[in-house]
């Protein structure tokens, strides 16, 4: 087991390696000067000598490669470079608006996971039965219905027809609300759906049949056997979704005016304001390798027999 | 005769019915737009703005004045064009360095197949706001970075495909009779991936309609004036209060053909075995792509 961990934190070594390096050329892509970028930022009348400086500054002038090793070394640190805007370092940046993504990405899939294993065990228990055709409906229109529009007929119905919720802003619990909904309710429309099928498999499996055979309750089959394995493609899930919340809680912070790393990006975005998103970029994907590395190893621990078979076999 | 032919797949006649008629009445729409919609789209007229429905303006104006009902179908246009034209380019590269990296093999393979793994590590919408973030925000730059960022999922999938084919026995056929890579490539290999890939697409280009008008609603793809559903939302959420229909009636849209394409999607899919794309799949992104291009 322990090799196996090495062998799996190896294998992410490269893709890290690679998305700090894609991140980086994209910097090189772009057709904005670093240097007149900053000096555009900062309202400083861009002259030669002075962006001349800059690059030098920056490390322009050096062979990319080199300019790379730079960077990496600076990402190790933790240092993002400075914003161009608010000339305050990306980092601190960041960690002042992070906080407030976490809490929004968690809350929406505590309450995915909340709703959806219920609906889903249910669903696969009384297959066809109302609860299964609830459960797909919802998870027809969760698939399909546009997230940043969903936020909206929320806030039409809850905070301005029934005037029970409010709109935007952060603090209250009341706050996290319709923020959380919206961006569970596409997880929802997965998850849920993604459990009956594989409860549903894991019914057919032979050991239920023997389980039953031997008198054990059916609530005890259920619960203690189905359940925990059936589980597993779900973790799987979760850690694919992963890109799916991040991309969702840039959405959601626009429609609610979430104060979080989202709504920042996007302002980075239009600022042109580079290592703002350097940063939210390489961020995104080392969370996303590293969420499904945790995923993987969390499902060996949880039922080794599945993922050693999935193993030998990749 | 589509309705017919995807009678098998569909649970029953009357959706397939349904599926039809949605989906050839926004092909009309997109094509025609120009000479149903009876106002022009991005007419401004303060006098007429936030009108009620009318003879004359069946679903009332918006705050510019704009006429409503002609914004919707003018929008059909850029949502469904920008998003089948998104799909058919990626999936045009896709085809490509898939197929040659499959068929080659070796290092051609082993560099292109890790590069696709790499840009496969971000999660695909921040992978293309990034890419929207250097490039600057607008349409073209929005295309060109969900381009760029979707080619990778067909790659690896026609990579997949072309491995298991190349081993048949009328792959080896063709070349013992001297047939050039090419040739092969074109005749033999590209005819039998294609269809599969068809049937993927049609899922992928509700995902496409909804990327693009995320993108619009951010602000960052198609710019007012011009009526994208997305912008729409964009421009009516101001408006919530007092006109809710404003950002009530694109979202409707986006959601009808977003289910139609899931709809068509999962039905094909049940038909030509490429099972429970809806139920299973959509793991990564909506990237079934992914599901079925995984090692």
């Amino acid at each position: 087991m322990g090799s196996y961990i090495g062998r799996r934190l190896l294998a992410v070594l490269p893709i890290f390696l690679f998305a700090t390096f894609l991140t980086f050329l994209l910097i090189h892509l772009s057709p904005v000067d670093p240097a007149e970028a900053y000096l555009a930022a900062s309202h400083i009348q861009p002259t030669e000598e002075l962006i001349a400086q800059k690059r030098q500054e920056f490390g322009l002038d050096q062979p990319l490669l080199v300019q790379y090793a730079q960077a990496l070394m600076k990402m190790c640190r933790l240092d993002f470079g400075t914003s161009y805007i608010s000339n305050q370092p990306v980092w601190d940046e960041v960690m002042l608006r992070m906080p407030a993504t976490i809490q929004l990405a968690f809350s929406s899939l505590l309450l995915a996971v909340i709703v959806s294993v219920p609906l889903g065990f249910l669903s696969a228990l009384y297959k066809n039965g109302v609860i299964d055709q609830i459960s797909r409906l919802l998870a027809f229109f969760g698939a399909s219905i546009p997230q940043f529009w969903l936020g909206y007929l929320l806030i039409y119905f809850f905070a301005v027809k029934l005037d029970l919720l409010p709109v935007q802003g952060k603090g209250t619990l009341a706050n996290l609300v319709l923020p959380s909904l919206t961006l569970a309710m596409g997880l929802i429309a997965v998850y849920s759906r993604l459990l009956r099928t594989s409860v549903l498999e894991q019914l057919r499996e032979p050991y239920v049949l023997y389980a039953r055979t031997r008198g054990l309750k059916e609530k005890l089959i259920m619960g203690k056997h189905v359940l925990k394995i059936a589980f597993s493609p779900m973790l799987t899930g979760l850690g694919m979704n992963m890109g799916k919340l991040l991309a969702g809680t840039i959405i959601v912070e626009e429609v609610f005016s979430w104060p979080g790393f989202g709504r920042y990006f996007i302002e980075a975005i239009f600022n042109r304001d580079i290592p703002v998103i350097q940063c939210y970029v390489l961020l995104s994907a080392c969370l996303f390798i590293l969420c499904n590395l945790i995923v993987d190893l969390l499902q060996m621990y949880l039922n080794p027999r599945i993922s050693w078979k999935g193993r030998t076999e990749s | 005769m589509i309705a017919r032919r995807m009678r098998i797949g569909l649970k029953s006649r009357k959706t397939a019915l349904a599926v039809t008629v949605v989906l050839g009445f926004f092909i009309l729409v997109t094509v025609l737009a120009p000479w149903i919609a009876p106002h022009d789209p991005i007419q401004v007229n303060l006098a007429h703005k936030l009108q009620p429905p009318s003879w004359e303006h069946p679903l009332g104006t918006d705050h510019l004045g704009r006429d409503t009902l002609s914004r919707l179908l003018y929008g059909a246009r850029y949502s469904l064009g920008f998003a089948s034209l998104i799909f058919l380019s990626a999936l045009g590269i896709g085809l490509l360095i898939g197929t040659v990296a499959g068929y080659k093999g070796g290092i051609v393979d082993s560099v292109l197949m890790r590069f696709c793994e790499g840009v496969m590590a971000f999660p695909s919408l921040v992978l293309v706001l990034g890419l929207v973030g250097i490039f600057g925000p607008g349409l073209a730059q929005v295309v060109l970075a969900m381009v760029m960022v979707q080619w990778v999922y067909y790659a690896r999938m026609f990579r997949g495909m072309v491995l298991d084919l190349k081993e048949r026995n009328f792959i080896t056929a063709a070349k013992i009779s001297g047939s050039s890579t090419w040739k092969i490539i074109r005749r033999h290999i590209i005819p039998n991936v294609l269809p599969p890939i068809v049937v993927m697409g049609t899922l992928e280009i509700g995902w496409a309609i909804m990327d693009i008008a995320a993108m619009s609603f951010l602000g960052l793809g198609i710019q007012p004036p011009m009526p994208e559903w997305g912008a729409m939302i964009h421009e009516g959420k101001g408006y919530i209060r007092s006109h809710p229909e404003l950002m009530l009636y694109p979202g409707l849209m986006i959601l009808l053909v977003v289910v139609t394409f899931n709809i068509l999607g999962e039905a094909l899919a049940d038909r030509y075995g490429v099972n429970g794309a809806f139920e299973r799949g959509r793991i990564h992104d909506g990237k079934t792509a992914q599901r079925i291009a995984g090692k």
